[in-house]
């Protein structure tokens, strides 16, 4: 493979909140290859928003990024004067946020906001602005011309959430990071937004980094994948892989709550049981002891490594799911209630 | 937005109705005589009688409202008892001493106030932020009377660098004291006002997304968070120039300022009741219509309330 573009190594982001250090980020390592399309999956509160926003260094206050290495062409994100990054952002590596209604300043113009981002990475006024009823144009808002005129709340979410792109693509940056872009949008424009979202990932070879906590959005747009829970990676891989043979215990419950149409009569909809870990006070062992039908003893103790579980994917699992469709029957489980499968329920439970 | 702008207009109609009715109600119940003070201590108590018929006093309650109200719609405010001379034109001759002092006032509160604020909303919980909400805090606290008394002596009389009050015909070293002390107690409302807001703003999903463009942090504060706290400070910036236009009593008083305020004052001492209400009357106008004025200026600063 190439080389990655992008070097993320044991990230660490923490947020110090009165009743304790909330380690939103726990050691995250992974590349990113230029030009490819990796998706960031997990529930609320698993951390994927703050690693993307650690990476540009806008963790909110009281947010803080502790330790790690973001490399970009071999320059560390992390140790960059604040001049520096700036000069990064929106130049180099772009983001858009999850709501387009309060992601856009609603005093200023819409045209007047995708046009700062190019005045500032020193594009002249006028160049700005033809290049941004270009842009306008390109993610297809209807009359670009006249709509740069237009106030935020003059748009529809969709139109919005394309001038957020056309936004974030305006430098023509080597990677997009898209926090959720389409959460707060109804499903046919979500659709139309992932397809454009595809279709510049193809043309301009922008790499995107997808933050959903929707695997049917990975699947549609992503070649890549890695799942994240209680702050750190639990799994990666190539998307058909990981859909086609979760190894990960959580990753498979995650596959296994998305209603499917095509669905046998017998296979229930899965909820996963319990609730999201305590980041102030993680489990200790595997983080998803607590809720996992296939733990064994290790994993009460003992954290497990993300390891090679098949190529080119990696799976944080003491079991791995091969074993527990083995020697667990994972695959004719009706209930998956903690140590379901397993059987260890110990009375220490937490 | 012409609908927007007539609604308001409409309001003013009505409060300023409101205002003449509770003046003149006031002024009616105001005890001593006006007849008498007008004819002077000496005059026989017949012809305080013919004053008091002159002065229309000896009609029906409703008749001389009515009258009243007749007349100011004309902006006749009536005839001071004491200068023997029309209300209005009193109130105009002295009006340009206050509005000069009100405006310079609001100078103040923006010039201090707002740089202070930004500084502690930008770095909340440092020691910076601290100093300056002491600050503000003694200034909301001390009492103006007192504040321009400490002015006048240490920067009058200890350290003579400024005039011991007055108007000195516009010179603007006469000035710069009664304006400090009008505008510090603002400004630290300002700067306490302005901070809240920021810190409210400065979270906002959009200032994230002008972060992530690389914007250097002065475009953020000015250009993006600014404009959004805009509406909060114009509605109480345009209240306070309002309040100040209408009179500084206070302050006008203890710098001898010749302004409406000072004179308002010295006719509720002589029961010059017509120039008392003229004067009343004469505020609440500017008042209404300096909340008129930021309405319509919410227009231009939230496209979201032009449309």
């Amino acid at each position: 493979m190439a080389t990655p573009i992008l070097q993320v190594r044991d990230l660490r982001t923490q947020f110090a909140m009165p009743d304790g250090i909330i380690k939103a980020v726990d050691g995250v390592s992974f590349d990113l290859y230029p030009g490819e399309s990796l998706g960031i999956v997990g529930e609320s509160g698993s951390g994927k928003s703050v690693t993307a926003l650690s990476l540009l260094r806008l963790v909110p206050h009281p947010g803080r990024i502790v330790s790690g290495e973001v490399l970009f062409r071999n320059q560390d994100l992390l140790q960059m004067t604040d001049q520096e990054i700036r000069e990064i952002r929106g130049r180099d590596i772009a983001m858009i946020f999850q709501d387009p209604q309060s992601s856009l300043n609603p005093v200023l113009r819409t045209g007047f906001q995708v046009d700062e981002a190019m005045r500032a990475h020193g594009k002249s006024k006028a160049d700005a602005h033809a290049r941004t009823i270009e842009l306008l144009t390109k993610v297809r808002i209807p009359a670009a011309e006249s709509r740069v005129k237009d106030y935020p709340h003059q748009l529809s979410g969709g139109m919005r959430q394309r001038a957020m792109i056309a936004m974030g693509l305006a430098n023509a940056p080597a990677i997009l990071l898209a926090d959720e872009p389409t959460t707060a949008l109804d499903v046919t424009v979500q659709a139309q937004i992932l397809e454009l979202l595809a279709d510049l990932n193809r043309e301009l070879g922008t790499a995107i980094v997808m933050i959903t906590h929707n695997m049917g959005v990975v699947a549609g747009l992503c070649s890549r994948v890695m799942v994240m829970y209680a702050g750190q990676i639990v799994e990666e891989g190539p998307v058909e892989q990981i859909f086609e043979s979760p190894q990960h215990p959580y990753t498979w419950s995650l596959l296994k709550s998305i209603p499917r149409v095509d669905a046998l009569r017998h296979e229930r909809l899965r909820s996963i049981q319990g609730m999201a870990p305590d980041l102030a006070d993680p489990p200790a062992g595997c983080r998803f002891h607590p809720r996992c039908p296939f733990r064994i003893e290790e994993c009460f103790t003992k954290e497990p490594k993300l390891l090679d579980v098949a190529p080119n994917q990696r799976a944080a699992c003491w079991v791995t799911m091969d074993r527990a469709r083995r020697e667990m029957g994972a695959d004719t489980l009706i209930d998956i209630h903690p140590g379901a499968g397993s059987g260890v329920r110990p009375g220490e439970e937490i | 937005m012409t609908r927007y702008i007539i609604r308001r207009l409409g309001w003013m109609v009505v409060v300023l109705f409101g205002v003449a009715v509770v003046t003149f109600i006031i002024a009616f119940l105001v005890p001593g005589d006006p007849a008498r003070l007008y004819a002077g201590s000496n005059a026989s108590p017949a012809s305080v009688a013919i004053i008091h018929h002159q002065l229309g006093l000896d009609r029906p309650v409703y008749v001389q409202f009515v009258d009243y109200l007749w007349r100011v719609l004309h902006l006749d405010f009536g005839y001071s008892y004491r200068y023997s001379a029309p209300v209005l034109p009193a109130i105009l001759q002295r009006f340009p001493a206050t509005a000069e002092l009100a405006v310079a006032g609001v100078f103040v509160e923006v010039i201090v106030g707002l740089p202070i604020g930004i500084l502690a909303a930008t770095r909340p919980g440092s020691i910076w932020d601290r100093i300056t909400m002491v600050f503000t805090f003694v200034t909301l606290a001390a009492p103006p009377f007192w504040l321009g008394l400490i002015f006048l002596y240490v920067f009058g009389a200890l350290i003579p660098i400024f005039p011991l009050g007055g108007y000195g015909n516009g010179a603007p070293q006469y000035l710069f004291l009664p304006a400090l002390t009008l505008g510090l107690g603002g400004a630290g409302y300002y700067a306490r006002l302005l901070r809240a807001v920021l810190l409210d703003i400065l979270p906002k999903d959009y200032i994230r997304t002008a972060n992530a463009k690389g914007v250097t942090p002065g475009t953020v504060m000015f250009r993006h968070a600014l404009p959004n706290a805009l509406t909060v400070l114009v509605t109480q910036l345009g209240m306070d120039l309002g309040y100040f236009l209408a009179g500084v009593v206070v302050i006008e008083t203890v710098f001898a300022w010749p302004g409406i305020g000072k004179q308002a004052v010295d006719a509720i001492f002589n029961l010059d009741i017509p120039l008392v209400m003229g004067t009343v009357l004469f505020g609440a106008l500017l008042i209404v219509g300096a909340n008129v004025a930021v309405d319509i200026a919410y227009t231009f600063i939230d496209p979201r309330v032009r449309y």
